[in-house]
């Protein structure tokens, strides 16, 4: 009855081997070359931006406005994609669907444009 | 090979999707309320702010009357053939007990609009005028006063479309006829509300207080639900009710993820209806949150969350009654227990009646646990008759006020029937209702579901509940007691003369709360229409 679920077990061995196996081996055979940028929360890519000197390290709070409007037009796309996609046997109904979702996001959009959300400021 | 036939089915291509069939006529009421809030939304986007709060409570009202008419048109056909609908590909039940609840619910959000739009008692509405003003500084004094009615100082309208969006998610949630749909409008129904929590003019860190934690326990609950539905999803294959209980009707399936889906749902569903012991959130936003959102979500966020535990209970999970009513037993008792004990202590009118809920939210369990058709109409009954009188009651605390805004402390209602006789007058016959005393809804609706209950040999829990009805009994005696026969406290609060809106609603509360009581025949007869179907 568990019989399928043996390669499962094997991979999360695997897994849990590999993990650990270059966590213990890799102080022992890597170089050791210490900079700046090693000690850095975020080693790879830019460098994260220095935090606002004013106001006890807090972020302006438009950020969060910015945030939110790019997590609503995200899922959109999100939803976008796979319609793209499957557009063909989804059909008409498919396609209403798909206008009044955009419609119903576009109301939103339209109540953030007039009431100054996009307004840097 | 394990997993390889859904591999298959992911790759292979999409099949033609059939649109679903919609009874337009069914659905209709929920159509009208969303789409209007979309509307409303547009209102804010795009009318000048004088005239937005004239235009939103225009719609508002408009609204609730063709979303009533729908509702009415629906119900004559429903009243001639009694056939249930079930439509949107099986997600949405137009039944019996979702049109009475419809019906409630659209009644309730009537008055609670009414004392939200209210602009008299407090000068400017109880809404915050800016709520990007930092609580504590000049500009928020400024807004706070309200006194001058300029631009800066009227309330803003964004609590009107938020209420629509919260009125038509509970619609949904309570017509819900699987669990995903469940989940998605009991989100629809909780965000609007997190932020009218937030949203009160005075004492604005304590509205933003009630507002995270509300919003905190509230996104943790709605963990607790979704990995309940994941777990009975893992048990059943389907997510609708009706397929859940045949799942679990005769098979040999391991019982374990049934019973924790069940538990984790529960936690849920219970949590939205402040059932005591998940009832922690439920004084500190009532108090916290503006006095008529406050009344919002005591009445109509109960007739919700409690329209959805019938459904869960009585459709999916009948059929195991036995092996998880113990549990529910027990958490009928907790919450009694917890309402009528803690109210005893309370300082704090609105936090009083915040108890006070708690202790009804486990009568109503005691009556949604018979699941017989007598429980189902006394509970819905139930419902009906403490969403008005709880509504009118917050609507009346409205209007004791001192130069702080609301005076809620007790000490202040001390004597109050000395200076207002006609205020203290309606605010006791309230509290008798919500004692349950005869002649009062809350008599009928106690007897209503307690003999329900009895019928379903559950006598044990109807003595409990008779026992913390008498313990809560004492506290709203207390506070008449306090009106009638204290000497009043000398720097006192003064009672507001009402506007036309609060007026209306505190007299629609009154009225109900008599009606019901003196003859609620009418009313338990439509409650008794209709069985769910699925």
């Amino acid at each position: 009855m568990l019989q399928p679920y043996v390669p499962l077990v094997l991979l999360l061995l695997l897994a849990g081997g590999f993990a650990v196996f270059s966590i213990v081996a890799a102080p022992h055979i890597g170089p050791r070359r210490y900079n700046r940028a090693k000690l850095d929360a975020y080693e790879c890519g830019i460098e994260p931006s220095p935090q606002p000197v004013a106001g006890a390290g807090r972020m302006p709070v438009a950020y969060y406005l910015t945030a939110m409007l790019f997590i609503l037009f995200d899922i959109e796309m999100v939803f976008l994609y796979p319609f793209a996609v499957a557009a063909d046997s989804l059909g008409i109904f498919g396609l209403v669907e798909i206008v009044l979702f955009i419609v119903t996001l576009g109301f939103a959009y339209a109540y953030v444009w007039r009431r100054g959300g996009l307004d840097w400021n | 090979m394990l997993g390889g036939e859904a591999g298959v089915g992911v790759v292979a291509q999409v099949p033609h999707l059939q649109a679903p069939t919609v009874d337009y006529g069914a659905i209709a009421p929920v159509l009208i309320v969303l789409g209007a809030a979309c509307l409303s939304v547009l209102v804010e986007a795009f009318v000048a702010r004088s005239a937005r709060w004239s235009s939103q409570v225009a719609l508002t009202l408009l609204t609730l009357g063709a979303a009533g008419a729908a509702l009415g048109v629906h119900l004559y056909s429903f009243a001639a053939d009694g056939r249930n609908v079930v439509t949107l590909a099986g997600t949405i039940s137009v039944d019996g007990p979702a049109l009475f609840l419809w019906g409630t619910l659209l009644a309730l959000g009537l008055a609670a609009v009414l004392l939200i739009a209210d602009r008299s008692v407090e000068p400017g509405g109880a809404f915050s005028a800016d709520a990007a003003v930092r609580p504590g500084t000049a500009a928020d004094r400024a807004q706070a006063e309200g006194a001058v009615r300029t631009a800066e100082t009227v309330m803003q309208t964004e609590v009107f479309p938020l209420f629509l969006f919260s009125l038509g998610g509970m619609m949904v949630f309570l017509a819900a006829n699987d669990l995903l749909t469940m989940f998605v409008a009991l989100e629809v129904l909780s965000l609007p509300l997190y932020l009218m929590c937030g949203l009160a003019r005075r004492r604005r860190l304590l509205a933003q207080e009630a507002a995270v934690k509300y919003f905190l326990l509230g996104a943790f609950s709605s963990a607790f639900f979704l990995y309940g539905v994941a777990l009975l999803y893992g048990y059943a294959g389907s997510v609708s009710l009706a397929r859940i209980a045949e799942a679990s009707a005769g098979s040999n399936r391991p019982d374990m993820l049934l019973f924790c889906g069940l538990a984790l749902l529960m936690v849920g569903l219970l949590f939205k209806g402040s059932v005591g012991p998940f009832h922690t959130w439920t004084p500190d936003v009532y108090q916290g949150a503006a006095t008529p959102v406050t009344a919002f979500m005591a009445a109509c966020t109960k007739v919700a969350a409690f329209g959805a535990i019938l459904r869960v209970l009585t459709v999916a999970f009948e059929g195991t009654r036995w092996e998880w009513r113990g549990l529910l037993w027990a958490v009928a008792i907790a919450s009694m227990v917890i309402g009528a004990v803690l109210g005893l202590t309370q300082t704090d009118v609105k936090r009083m009646i915040a108890y006070s809920s708690v202790a009804h939210a486990g009568f109503l369990l005691v009556g949604a646990i018979a699941l017989t058709a007598q429980g189902l109409s006394g509970t819905m009954f139930y419902l009906l008759a403490y969403g008005f009188t709880t509504l009118a009651a917050f609507g009346v605390v409205t209007l004791v006020r001192n130069a702080d805004g609301e005076a809620t402390h007790l000490s202040q209602w001390a004597g109050l029937a000395k200076r207002s006789p006609l205020t203290a007058a309606v605010f006791a016959f309230l509290l008798f209702a919500l004692a349950g005393i005869p002649l009062t809804s809350g008599f009928t609706g106690k007897f209503a579901v307690f003999s329900a209950a009895l019928a379903d040999g559950m006598a044990p829990l109807v003595v409990i509940a008779l026992v913390a009805s008498a313990v809560a009994a004492f506290f709203y005696l207390r506070v008449v007691v306090l009106m009638y026969f204290s000497e009043p406290a000398i720097d006192g609060p003064t009672v507001s003369v009402p506007g036309a809106f609060t007026t209306a609603a505190i007299t629609l509360g009154v009225v109900v709360t008599l009606l019901l009581g003196v003859v609620p025949t009418f009313a338990l007869n439509w409650a008794a229409l209709g069985a769910f179907g699925s």
